[in-house]
């Protein structure tokens, strides 16, 4: 019966293209990739938790999601029901493109989900643990070679910190960018380079089959379920994480804003939400309000300071 | 259970009436989607895949299949009768398919890429099913500088396709390349001449350029010649239907460009165009009827549409056994397949084998449908080239800029959509080829990132390039492929040779 007026209550939500709980989610890049994915994946809890009838993704490709950005914030600017999915890597491309519009520029509402980074190396590495690869990058940075995906993004940035913490020049690091992790699984299974960094789903079901050795994550503490040391318990006081986000647009009143954030809300709570994070295997990351704000300014001004550290930001 | 007995039990499930239906619904949609130029299969998938969520895992999964392979194939139809690319792999298939269509002989045109297309999918996808574990150890030998070795070969084998005028060609070529640096460079993260446009920072997307030069170039040049423009197009002379002569010169080329493309598919960094090139400048060398290159020679629509979708299965050799999605639909796919609690890797075919083959068995039958669903169609299709010529090309252009519109929402894409049309009205004038442009555009990338990530990870060593058995191999018949050609000539052989060059335009 409830799923009956659910149904009815969708069915209307459809007839009336004006509904005020309408949203469109620009998804700042291509199909296919992960911001793509958590906006079809919003999009569709969304219309089956009945917080929104009617919601429309559109992707807007292109230079680390600066693009999407820019576009967002001048062409929505107080429209309530459009929405931009981001994250981490979102960032960095806004520091190393210099791009004129930034987070500053629009409403960010809640930080959604994130992934640990994972270091691997093929099953044939002469590298048996993570002090052994840390070994070799101090002696010779050159020589090793780390395969992530693209340059300035989250597996770059965790590269450069590790060099730094090392007490290597993340200048000196020899970092091959890829489009993304899977491109970069390919030269590493080849064992076309040294080692691979990247979120640890791209290379789950190879550390599993015994093709990669992974050798450490990027977490504070150790993951539940998987089996490996974390980069601190080496001695190297690096913690990374790649999380995504999503914001509305600028000019919103408060309490426009508020309306977002308690179907955002509704939205993370809901056990379609908890089911889809299961399968695609994200972290729940929830954070928002002046917490989140909080946590946002330190990101960013964290990430400026590796991007200088590794020579991509003057 | 045997592979065998997997298979045919997959088969048997996805020929029940209703998982045909699905099949045949799938197809449709992805053909009608994947018709309109500047939407890829990527897109095409993305944009359908929710509909598949509705259905149970079997039926889905069909739907699925289909929907790919239709938006794989969708793209050669508006490239044959309109020389409209609905995406990068079937820009060669226009330049031959093209003229055929031009000459009344649409329907054998269509017809060869209907066909090609199915006995290509055929065979790919049963290679898929026994040989995929092989082929993956195969492909993972390719590192940066096997890449590199082969983008050496991919320039000069498809130079032949430059037109009969070497300097032009090399000039259009090099304004691809050109345009291929706009952007942000991948390996450093830099923009490169994109002059503070924002738009400018993520390079020229290989559609946008390929609708543009084909599609709206054409119409002006077109427009441009009013009422006495000399090429009228014939709509159907002679059979709708491939005669005997058809037949015996596409099937080779269909098996041919399937040995092409399935393994560049199944490559993690090969992709479909590359296939298509190589497919296309393998034919013009082989083919005994060479003053058609050029004017519409079947050879030319055949040996392509086989190999882009050879690859299109060859795509999925890596995203099965290594769960490494290699092109965007791939990507798509993947998320696909997790909604179906399947998690594409090294394990999958012993944890999932009924999925996995009930994948395959749809592919097969989703490839069958295609050809069930445009044979009967071509008539139809053929009839688009009686409208009138201004309807037409309104049409055509309508269609390029929706296309474009919908791929990419942004002013910006549509002006530079016009800004290339126009560049490309103004070198058909002046006799420049078309196509070198847009393969330096998408190989000009490829091979300059493959090059220094080669280089990088040897330190600046540049011997690497040569360290490898494979990348000597590949080097050594690019250059055969130039030198071969030069001796021939001149020992007095130039005539064959101007000939094989045929014009393009």
């Amino acid at each position: 019966m409830k799923h009956f007026f659910l149904a009815s209550i969708l069915a209307g939500a459809m007839a009336l293209p004006a509904f005020a709980a309408d949203y469109k989610i620009i998804a700042p890049a291509n199909p296919g990739g992960g911001w793509d994915q958590t906006a079809r994946t919003l999009q569709t809890v969304m219309q089956s938790e009945g917080i929104s009838g009617n919601v429309q993704v559109i992707n807007v490709p292109g230079a680390g999601g600066t693009i999407g950005l820019a576009q967002f914030a001048s062409q929505d600017k107080g429209n309530a029901g459009a929405l931009i999915v981001g994250g981490y890597v979102m960032v960095g491309a806004i520091l190393t493109n210099k791009s004129p519009v930034t987070l500053k520029d629009v409403t960010p509402i809640a930080r959604l989900t994130g992934e640990y980074e994972a270091i691997v190396v093929p099953a044939s590495s002469p590298f048996q643990t993570f002090g052994d690869l840390v070994e070799a990058l101090k002696k010779d940075p050159g020589a090793v070679s780390w395969a992530g995906g693209s340059a300035g993004g989250t597996d770059h940035i965790a590269v450069g910190l590790i060099a730094k913490a090392a007490g290597v020049d993340p200048k000196k690091i020899n970092y091959i960018a890829y489009s993304g992790g899977g491109e970069a699984l390919a030269a590493i299974l080849g064992a076309q380079v040294s080692a691979g960094i990247s979120g640890y789903g791209e290379f789950e079901s190879q550390v599993k089959a015994g093709t990669l050795r992974l050798l450490a994550v990027s977490s504070a503490d150790r993951l539940e379920g998987i089996d490996a040391p974390t980069i601190k318990e080496s001695g190297l006081d690096v913690v990374v994480e790649n999380w995504r986000m999503v914001a509305a647009a600028p000019g919103l009143s408060d309490e426009q804003k508020a309306a977002v954030s308690a179907d955002i809300e509704k939205l993370v709570k809901s056990a379609a939400w908890q089911e889809q994070l299961k399968t695609k295997g994200w972290q729940d990351t929830y954070l928002s309000g002046a917490a989140f704000d909080e946590q946002l300014a330190k990101d960013v001004s964290a990430t400026e300071g590796v991007l200088k550290d590794i020579g991509l930001v003057e | 259970m045997s592979t065998f007995e997997f298979l045919l039990q997959g088969l048997a499930v996805a020929a029940q009436p209703m998982n045909l239906l699905y099949a045949l619904i799938g197809v449709t949609l992805g053909t009608a989607v994947g018709v309109l130029p500047g939407i890829g299969p990527a897109l095409t998938v993305a944009l359908l895949l929710p509909v598949t969520y509705k259905l149970d895992p079997a039926g889905s999964l069909i739907m699925f299949a289909g929907i790919y392979y239709g938006g794989m194939y969708g793209g050669s139809t508006t490239s044959i009768l309109l020389n409209t690319p609905g995406e990068s792999a079937s820009i060669v298939t226009a330049l031959e398919g093209n003229k055929m269509a031009r000459a009344g002989r649409g329907g054998p045109a269509l017809a060869t890429a209907a066909i090609g297309s199915f006995v290509a999918g055929l065979i790919a996808t049963l290679a898929l099913a026994f040989v995929a574990p092989f082929i993956v150890k195969v492909a993972l030998v390719f590192g940066p500088r096997e890449y590199f070795a082969l983008m050496v070969l991919a320039f000069v084998t498809v130079s032949s396709a430059f037109g009969d005028s070497t300097l032009r060609g090399l000039t259009s070529l090099f304004v691809g390349l050109t345009l291929a640096i706009i952007g942000i460079d991948q390996l450093s993260g830099q923009a490169r001449l994109s002059f503070g446009i924002p738009d400018l920072l993520d390079g020229i997307e290989v559609t946008t350029l390929a609708v543009a030069m084909f599609a709206i170039g054409e119409t002006l040049y077109i427009a441009a010649q009013g009422d006495k423009g000399p090429d009228k197009v014939e709509a159907v002379k002679g059979s709708v239907w491939m005669n005997a002569a058809d037949w015996a010169r596409s099937w080779k080329p269909w098996l041919r460009g399937t040995a092409i493309g399935f393994p560049i598919g199944a490559m993690p960094a090969g992709g479909a165009e590359i296939g298509t090139f190589l497919s296309y400048a393998a034919e013009k060398r082989l083919t005994k009827h060479p003053e058609e290159f050029g004017n519409g020679a079947i050879e030319g629509v055949a040996g392509p549409e086989a190999a882009n979708n050879a690859s299109a299965a060859g795509t999925l050799v890596p995203l099965l056994t290594l769960g490494l999605p290699t092109t965007a639909t791939a990507a798509i796919m993947l998320a696909g397949f997790q909604q179906y609690g399947l998690q594409p890797g090294p394990l999958l075919f012993a944890t999932n084998p009924q999925l996995v083959w009930g994948l395959i068995a749809s592919l097969l039958i989703a490839n069958f449908m295609l050809l069930v669903l445009n044979l009967p169609l071509i008539g139809l299709w053929v009839k688009l080239l009686t409208i009138p010529k201004p309807w037409l090309y309104a049409g055509i252009l309508l269609f390029a800029t929706l296309g474009t519109i919908g791929a990419n929402p942004s002013v910006f894409e549509l002006g530079m959509l016009l800004a290339f049309g126009l560049l490309g009205y103004v070198m058909r004038i002046f006799g420049y080829p078309i196509a070198p442009v847009v393969v330096g555009l998408i190989l000009g990338p490829l091979a300059e990132q493959q090059l220094r990530r080669a280089l990088a990870i040897s330190q600046g060593d540049l011997t690497t390039l040569v360290a490898s058995p494979v990348a000597v191999v590949l080097l050594l018949i690019a250059a055969a492929a130039l030198i071969v050609p030069l001796i021939l000539r001149a020992r007095g052989r130039g005539q064959v040779l101007s000939q094989l060059a045929a014009s393009e335009d």
